[in-house]
């Protein structure tokens, strides 16, 4: 098969180019340019390319590199500072996968005559023979500390009949002894950890201060209603985050960030945890079938968040009042609107708006079954709540 | 780590000469007695250091009669970019101290379609020289500089004009600039500016002496010419003063320090005297090479501009805009088939980066998305041709389905 294997740089993409070869496929390699802004630091800098085009020699095969900088910059970065401004916190890595890496590279990999697409993700893709038909899984990498599924679960069968993890099924461990025996250059290479536009230094705070106007507000405490503080930044708080917080007695965090109305809500751990959160009925996708009303799933909200049981339920909605809808201030709508909401088992820590949810089968916490967007904080149901 | 072997490759159908070319036999030639008996430091004092020194001093006077200047107007360099730098730092840095605390800025006027390697010093002069700026003027759809343009700024800007810098021919779409016209400008209305010519993709196919007759400063570089990559040269006409860029051993009359490349030197006079030598009958037998490849691509792929025509540019250049198709994508089929081709400049990742060039010629962005640059040397064969022909139709194709 022709494959093309995307190269970050890194040690696992490396592997994954040698052991397409080793498989006997026919093999080329190609590094994303995405970013050359100053913090060209994180993945897939010069010196990145630089390696994986080193890896691409050592291995005998043709590395190119493509720029796809105009597509990150609307498609990435864009709405990444677009969503900080509206008090939300975005994933970027998930929107990348979701926009360029999956998509505009998939396309391009299928206009070229590549068979498949490769990656060094850790999560395995599996196919399944169901009701007579080919069908593609995608579950879990085989190492637990690294499994990367979280931030591939916007994907679906369109996608997984033409991509390849080629170091799913290995340890983080296996992966550097492999690419020590070979002698490739990212053998010992620490693996990148920040999204990577954002420098180290200046980190996520100094990257929008650039690209936004900040504002100062205050701190309100959710169930007295008193003012305990004031943040530097609204539009850098994120829900759920403590650190930052500064108010006296118990450690609070936020519940909520009003960017408009300059206000970040907090609560003790006690009484921010959620019961259910909201999801964006428009920007679900599904692995292959959907979750229906009343399914049970595990939910995972963050990378290597641990995965919590829940039920999900679509609400049919007439009156639109009720129904938050992201995005719009104002939700003039005369059509029926659905409503997702993933309830928890047992409470949870508030999820950010515009975080992934992505959901893991009831009977099989390894397989992905899709993913939507949080939409509004979370809510606790009963007497714990808190508006 | 033993490379494994590459499957079957398909044959090789080189079409990146002005990116670089292969060496000729008579240059690995004469380059080759410098690796074993003329080893010498050319500026020592003993037998060995002569006989470096000769072979110098030779390559010098046979570059020097090639390019109609005197030998002690010859500044060997490391190459095209090097020697552009030279010219462009080393003017305005010397303009700059002798104008002094006289008030009023330095400036450097060039095209805007230069290469990076003139481009980049202007821009960098400008930010840490103080009171230096750079204007750049516009060129037409064929990429020729505007010189009513040119004029009206040299006009404004008289006495303050250090330097212009044009290039003899466009690198990525061929175009031969008017030199000879904007000579005469600078020479009438700005009487004290240096006229610095990139000569560097046009010296195989132009004969410098007289093309170039009218430029105070002349860059050329070996490996565009079969000659090694590495070495190059700057004409500096006159008693020019220049501030050197690379200093320290006081070499090359205090222009250009550091022990001399003598085999670079003896590669790049022999590359271009080789070139020269066969000029005329290579610029038809290429021309016509060229024709074909572009004539037969623009008759079976629809959608094509021939991005800076035909007429005013050099023999070995076929620049094409392939609509709808994405550049990055055809260098790739096209590499997978054989066919080395440029999609145009590429960053420090090496990455393509757009073109200014295609920017300052007003080339719709849609067709300088699909923008390839085909260009045929001293090598290229109608082999080359035919197999190009039978490959690019498909796969422009093959992206447009």
């Amino acid at each position: 098969m022709r494959v093309l294997v995307a190269m970050s740089g890194g040690v696992d993409s490396s592997v994954a180019a040698a052991l397409c070869v080793d498989a006997g496929h026919e093999v080329v390699g190609a590094t994303l340019k995405l970013w050359g802004g100053p913090s060209d630091s994180g993945c897939c800098s010069v010196a990145d390319v630089d390696d994986a085009r080193r890896v691409a020699q050592q291995l005998g095969v043709a590395h190119h590199v493509f720029n796809f900088a105009d597509e990150f910059k609307d498609d990435v970065v864009g709405p990444y500072v677009a969503e900080h401004a509206r008090g939300r916190t975005p994933n970027p890595c998930i929107e990348c996968n979701r926009h360029i890496k999956f998509d505009r590279l998939l396309e391009r990999a299928h206009r070229l005559g590549f068979d498949r697409l490769a990656t060094g993700h850790h999560a395995q893709v599996r196919a399944v023979r169901r009701d007579g038909r080919d069908r593609f899984e995608l579950r879990r990498g085989a190492d637990a500390s690294k499994d990367q599924s979280y931030v591939l679960s916007m994907l679906g069968q369109a996608q997984l009949e033409r991509v390849v993890f080629p170091v799913g099924h290995l340890t983080k461990a296996h992966v550097r002894a492999e690419a020590r025996r070979l002698g490739l250059r990212t053998a010992a290479k620490p693996d990148s950890q920040d999204v990577c536009f954002v420098h180290g230094g200046a980190g996520r705070g100094g990257f929008l201060g650039e690209r936004l106007e900040l504002h100062p507000a205050s701190i309100v405490d959710g169930e007295t209603g008193e003012a305990l503080g004031t943040v530097d930044a609204v539009e850098l708080v994120t829900v759920g985050q403590r650190r930052g917080i500064v108010a006296a007695g118990a450690r609070r965090y936020a519940v909520d960030v009003d960017v408009p109305s300059r206000r970040v809500t907090v609560a003790t751990a006690e009484r921010a945890a959620v019961d259910e959160v909201e999801l964006d009925p428009r920007g679900v996708t599904w692995v292959d079938a959907p979750l229906r009303d009343g399914d049970d799933a595990f939910a995972q909200m963050s990378a290597h968040g641990k995965p919590a049981r829940c039920t999900v339920h679509f609400d049919e909605v007439t009156d639109t009042r009720d129904v938050t809808t992201p995005g719009d201030d104002a939700a003039v709508n005369h059509t029926p609107q659905r409503r997702l909401r993933v309830r928890f088992v047992a409470p949870q820590r508030p999820v950010a708006p515009g975080q992934t949810l992505a959901w893991y089968a009831a009977s099989d916490r390894d397989l992905v079954v899709g993913a939507g967007i949080v939409a509004a904080p979370g809510r606790r149901l009963g007497d714990g709540a808190l508006r | 780590m033993t490379h494994p072997t590459p499957r079957d490759e398909p044959p090789l159908t080189y079409l990146d000469h002005a990116a670089s070319t292969p060496v000729r036999p008579e240059v690995r030639a004469a380059m080759a007695p410098c690796a074993t008996e003329i080893f010498g430091h050319a500026s020592g004092s003993h037998r060995q250091a002569r006989a470096a020194r000769t072979a110098l001093e030779d390559a010098r006077e046979q570059l020097a009669a090639l390019l109609g200047a005197e030998p002690r107007e010859v500044v060997f360099t490391s190459g095209g970019t090097e020697s552009d730098n030279l010219a462009v730092f080393g003017v305005l840095g010397a303009a700059r101290r002798a104008r002094g605390k006289e008030g009023g800025p330095t400036i450097a006027i060039s095209s805007a379609v230069e290469h990076s390697a003139v481009l980049e010093p202007c821009r960098v002069a400008a930010q840490r020289l103080e009171d230096v700026e750079h204007r750049a003027i516009g060129v037409d759809a064929s990429g020729a500089i505007d010189l009513d343009e040119l004029a009206a700024m040299l006009r404004a800007e008289g006495a303050k004009v250090a330097l212009v810098s044009v290039m003899l021919a466009n690198n990525e779409v061929g175009t031969v600039q008017p030199l000879a016209d904007v000579a005469e400008l600078v020479g009438r209305l700005a009487p004290h500016a240096a006229l610095h010519t990139d000569a560097v993709q046009a010296a195989p196919w132009l004969d410098l002496a007289a093309a170039a007759s009218g430029a105070d400063l002349v860059s050329i570089s070996a490996h565009k010419l079969g000659g090694p990559k590495g070495a190059g040269a700057l004409v500096v006409r006159g008693d020019r003063r220049l501030d050197a860029i690379v200093v320290g051993g006081g070499q090359e009359r205090e222009r250009r320090a550091g022990t001399h490349d003598v085999a670079g030197a003896v590669g790049l006079a022999t590359a271009l005297a080789a070139s020269a030598a066969c000029r005329d009958e290579e610029a038809v037998r290429v021309g016509a090479l060229r024709d074909r490849l572009a004539d037969g691509i623009c008759s079976t792929v629809p959608d094509v501009l021939e991005t800076a025509g035909r007429k005013g540019v050099l023999p070995g250049h076929c620049h094409l805009c392939f609509t709808g198709v994405d550049r990055e994508e055809l260098v790739v089929l096209l590499d997978a088939s054989g066919v080395c081709v440029s999609g145009g400049a590429a960053c420090a990742s090496g990455a393509l980066e757009p073109s200014h060039v295609l920017a300052a010629m007003g080339v719709a962005r849609e067709a300088a998305r699909g923008a390839i640059r085909f260009s045929l040397g001293h090598t290229t064969t109608a082999a080359d041709v035919d197999r190009a022909l039978a490959v690019v139709p498909e796969a422009v194709g093959r992206l447009r389905a």
